[in-house]
């Protein structure tokens, strides 16, 4: 569109180019002709204007030293000679150079155009640059706090032979805040002697904005000098306000100006009230004794809502800063509990108690402080409707998007990663279980599909739902599919959850073929990877013909986990506690009793199990007596064999770094108290590596 | 009923862009070359509002304020000129000819539509 209108000024400007032209050289023969110093001024004018309107800056303020010249030629300070043509041809063959070279992005000629500017001033008589028009713009500091203004706006009688219709300013200054328009009427003559084209009305305005006086100065830009107009700030509303009564009657309208002191006083000196009183007494008008009331009504109620609003007022602060606060308090966390380890240690009665009282505040502070980057997620989901109102009417369906929860908190950072994931998982919804209007009026669905999208918290997690009303996950295709693929053997056994589970491996990624579930390049191993790398779980349930739920379980934060200490011969490690199952104990006698399989009995139940020694070839010998965590992801028990199992800690994640991004099954990293280093076993990821490796 | 806005301009490209941006907004356009051109067309036509600018050969800006105001159909239509920051005598002599307001070359497409919804209301 711009270009166009780039376009549209070129070819005029060659068109007044060569009009210049001719009448330049018609001028250099009769140098008095008005009209043709006026052509060439105007030739001059409108591709200044124009060309700085469309962006051709530099041609714009070349021109503006010609123009300026021409404007002196055309007010007779100036005399038209064959040096000021000489100079203009030239300035007008550098004006086209520079148009020709607008779009190559040739540099102009600076030196030609310096040579022909100061010739031109010389001819002027000025040896000083001629100012460029500075920009006058006012930098104001943003003003958080409002201020109430008193406006008076009393327009000229002719005021409407200007165009100007006040009630449009009157309209702008609400738009600027809290407004409050009292009329003064008591202008208006008796019928007979009422012009209808003048205005006889004048207006007193509280106004509370936090947008300064010059925004309400700008409203009066074009009648500001054909009325008479006031603005005085009368009150300031800010955090520290005191709260005290508001200025009485009389003092308004003493400060107004519409009354004296003393008439106030000699009123006053009557018992009734007092704004009864003058009216009654002829002293004032009753507009205006209308317009202080309004005054005082208008500055209490803004009070209130202060009020109201500092009771929930909350302050902005950069994300950066509360990433350091929250890593701060987490190597306070660390050391604290090196000092409740060395307390405990020392047998040291009052260092035990100080030890335990900075554990308690330790523990307040961190939980506030995570707290501080809790967000409610309902700004990503109503991102989403807009994603499922896109979508639904690309792939013509009819798609309603409820939610539920979005005042759900979320630590900040989870909210940001779990887009993604959510994206792609309500896309799949969309675009592969919800059916078409017809196919769903043929089910007996009514034409318009829902997806529900919901977030509840569950202990120290959250549970985000997605559940659609589509056509459901076909257990058949995905069996066939997953032997196909060589993912499950044929004629497998497999539970509704194993089968679902199906969709999240790898090879299904790609398969168009299954109409129900399918990504759009990125597969829904990707997505499990992603709310896996936050911690989290993810689990589908389905019924086919009625819908698809996909529950994802993600934890609080990241920054601090829940955890459970083991250790392997002298190393520890960390197993996040919302994954732990319970700790049972496997002796010997069991092992040899499975027959070399890592399977446990574990109340009756077979577990498998991975023994963490031989899985991290750590040396040594495992005790008599060794631990088995058994953990639960996705509904799948699996146990870790590890030598002891310490107890719950309070975890600081620490990630590691670039050279150990690829490490498998190792999420982080922490310090434990003792100042030595922990690894955070990335359990899914473990599980996951178990399963491949059989 | 779209309110009609009359743009008065020697200059092609800006009568295009003043245009093009009025459309947009929902206003009805009727262009005029000069002063002259805009008063004749402005006898026959029931414009809104006037968007003039001031220098144009034939007639310029201020004669043409002059020449509407004196049109009954226009004595109380807003009438903005397009003048640049170094004509400050000439928003003088603009508003003493009747004109509503200004626009100080150069503008932007959304300058333009708020002083059309300033004056317009």
């Amino acid at each position: 569109m711009i270009d166009q209108h780039r376009q549209a000024f070129k070819e005029e400007a060659y068109e007044l180019l060569a009009e210049l032209e001719s009448s330049l050289l018609e001028l250099e023969e009769r140098p008095d002709d008005q009209d043709l110093i006026g052509r060439v001024f105007r030739a001059m004018h409108t591709i200044k204007g124009s060309g700085s309107m469309f962006g051709f800056d530099d041609i714009a303020s070349f021109t503006h030293e010609v123009e300026t010249i021409f404007d002196m030629v055309r007010n007779g300070k100036l005399q038209v000679t064959g040096r000021l043509v000489n100079l203009t041809l030239a300035a007008r063959d550098l004006i086209r150079a520079m148009l020709d070279a607008a779009d190559s992005g040739e540099a102009t000629d600076l030196q030609a155009s310096a040579e022909i500017i100061v010739g031109l001033r010389e001819l002027a008589g000025f040896q000083g640059q001629v100012a460029a028009a500075a920009q006058k713009e006012e930098v104001h500091e943003a003003q958080k706090d409002s201020v109430t203004y008193r406006i008076r706006f009393a327009p000229a009688r002719e005021i409407f032979v200007s165009g100007t219709n006040p009630l449009t300013l009157i309209a702008e200054l609400r738009e600027l805040g809290a407004c409050t328009v009292v009329a003064q009427t008591a202008g208006f003559p008796c019928l007979e002697e009422m012009n209808p084209e003048s205005c006889y009305v004048y207006w007193d305005v509280i106004l509370t904005t936090d947008q300064g006086e010059n925004a309400i100065r700008d409203v009066f830009i074009f009648v500001e000098d054909d009325c008479e107009l006031k603005i005085e700030p009368i009150a300031e509303h800010n955090r520290y306000e005191e709260q005290q009564d508001y200025k009485r009657l009389g003092e308004i309208l003493v400060e107004r100006g519409d009354i004296t002191s003393d008439d106030m006083r000699a009123v006053l000196s009557q018992q009734k009230r007092f704004g009864e009183l003058a009216i009654s007494q002829g002293i004032l008008h009753e507009g205006k004794v209308q317009a202080a009331l309004a005054e005082q009504q208008h500055i209490k109620e803004v009070r209130q809502e202060k009020q109201v609003a500092e009771a929930s007022s909350s302050i902005r602060v950069p994300a950066e800063r509360l990433d350091l606060l929250v890593n701060l308090v987490g190597e306070m966390v660390t050391v604290q509990a090196r000092l409740s380890q060395t307390a405990a240690q020392r047998a040291d009665s009052e260092l035990m108690a100080i030890a335990e009282e900075v554990e308690r505040l330790t523990a307040e502070l961190r939980d506030s402080a995570l707290n501080i980057r809790m967000l409610p997620i309902g700004s990503t989901f109503s991102k989403f409707k807009r994603l499922v109102r896109d979508l639904s009417a690309e792939l013509g369906k009819q798609i309603e998007m409820t939610t539920e929860g979005a005042e759900t908190e979320l630590d900040k950072t989870v909210i940001e990663k779990l887009n993604d994931p959510l994206v792609h998982l309500i896309r799949n919804s969309i675009d592969h279980g919800i059916e078409r209007p017809e196919a769903r009026v043929e089910a007996g669905k009514p034409e318009r599909g829902t997806v529900h999208l919901s977030a509840v918290h569950s202990g120290d997690s959250v549970l985000i739902t997605i559940a659609d009303d589509g056509a459901g996950l076909d257990k058949e295709a995905i069996r066939t599919k997953g032997i196909e693929r060589g993912i499950i053997p044929a004629g497998a056994e497999l539970s509704d959850k194993e089968l679902f589970n199906l969709i999240f491996a790898p090879g299904f990624s790609t398969a168009k073929t299954i109409s129900s579930v399918s990504g759009r390049g990125v597969g829904m191993d990707v997505v499990k990877r992603a709310i896996e790398a936050l911690r989290g779980s993810i689990d589908i349930t389905s019924v086919r013909g009625e819908g698809t739920r996909i529950t994802v379980k993600i934890p609080l934060t990241l920054a601090i986990i829940e955890s459970l200490l083991v250790k392997i011969g002298k190393d520890s490690f960390m197993m996040p506690l919302a994954l732990v199952d319970e700790c049972v104990e496997l002796t010997r006698e069991d092992v040899a009793a499975a027959h070399g399989r890592n399977l446990a009995h574990v109340r009756d139940q077979l577990v498998p199990y991975i023994p963490l020694r031989e899985h991290f070839a750590i040396p040594g010998a495992p005790p008599e007596i060794e631990q088995i965590v058994i953990t639960q992801v996705n509904g799948v028990r699996v146990g870790f064999v590890v030598d002891h199992v310490i107890g719950e800690h309070q975890t600081v994640i620490k990630s590691l770094g670039r050279a150990y991004k690829d490490t498998e099954g190792i999420s982080g990293a922490t310090i434990l108290g003792d100042g030595t280093v922990a690894l955070i076993l990335d359990i899914p990821q473990l599980v996951q590596a178990a399963e491949a490796a059989q | 009923m779209a309110k009609v806005i009359m743009t008065a301009d020697d200059s092609a490209s800006v009568r295009q862009m003043v245009t093009f941006t009025l459309k947009q907004g929902g206003y009805e356009v009727v262009e005029a070359v000069d002063g002259k051109d805009a008063l004749q067309k402005l006898a026959s036509t029931k414009v809104d509002m006037l968007i003039t600018d001031l220098n144009m050969p034939n007639l310029d800006g201020i004669g043409l304020i002059k020449g509407a105001r004196a049109l009954a159909s226009c004595k109380f239509i807003p009438i903005v000129m397009l003048t640049t920051e170094s004509q400050d005598s000439k928003k003088q002599e603009g508003k003493a000819a009747g004109a509503t307001g200004w626009i100080v070359k150069p503008f932007k497409p959304e300058q333009l539509m708020a002083v059309v919804k300033k004056v317009l209301g």
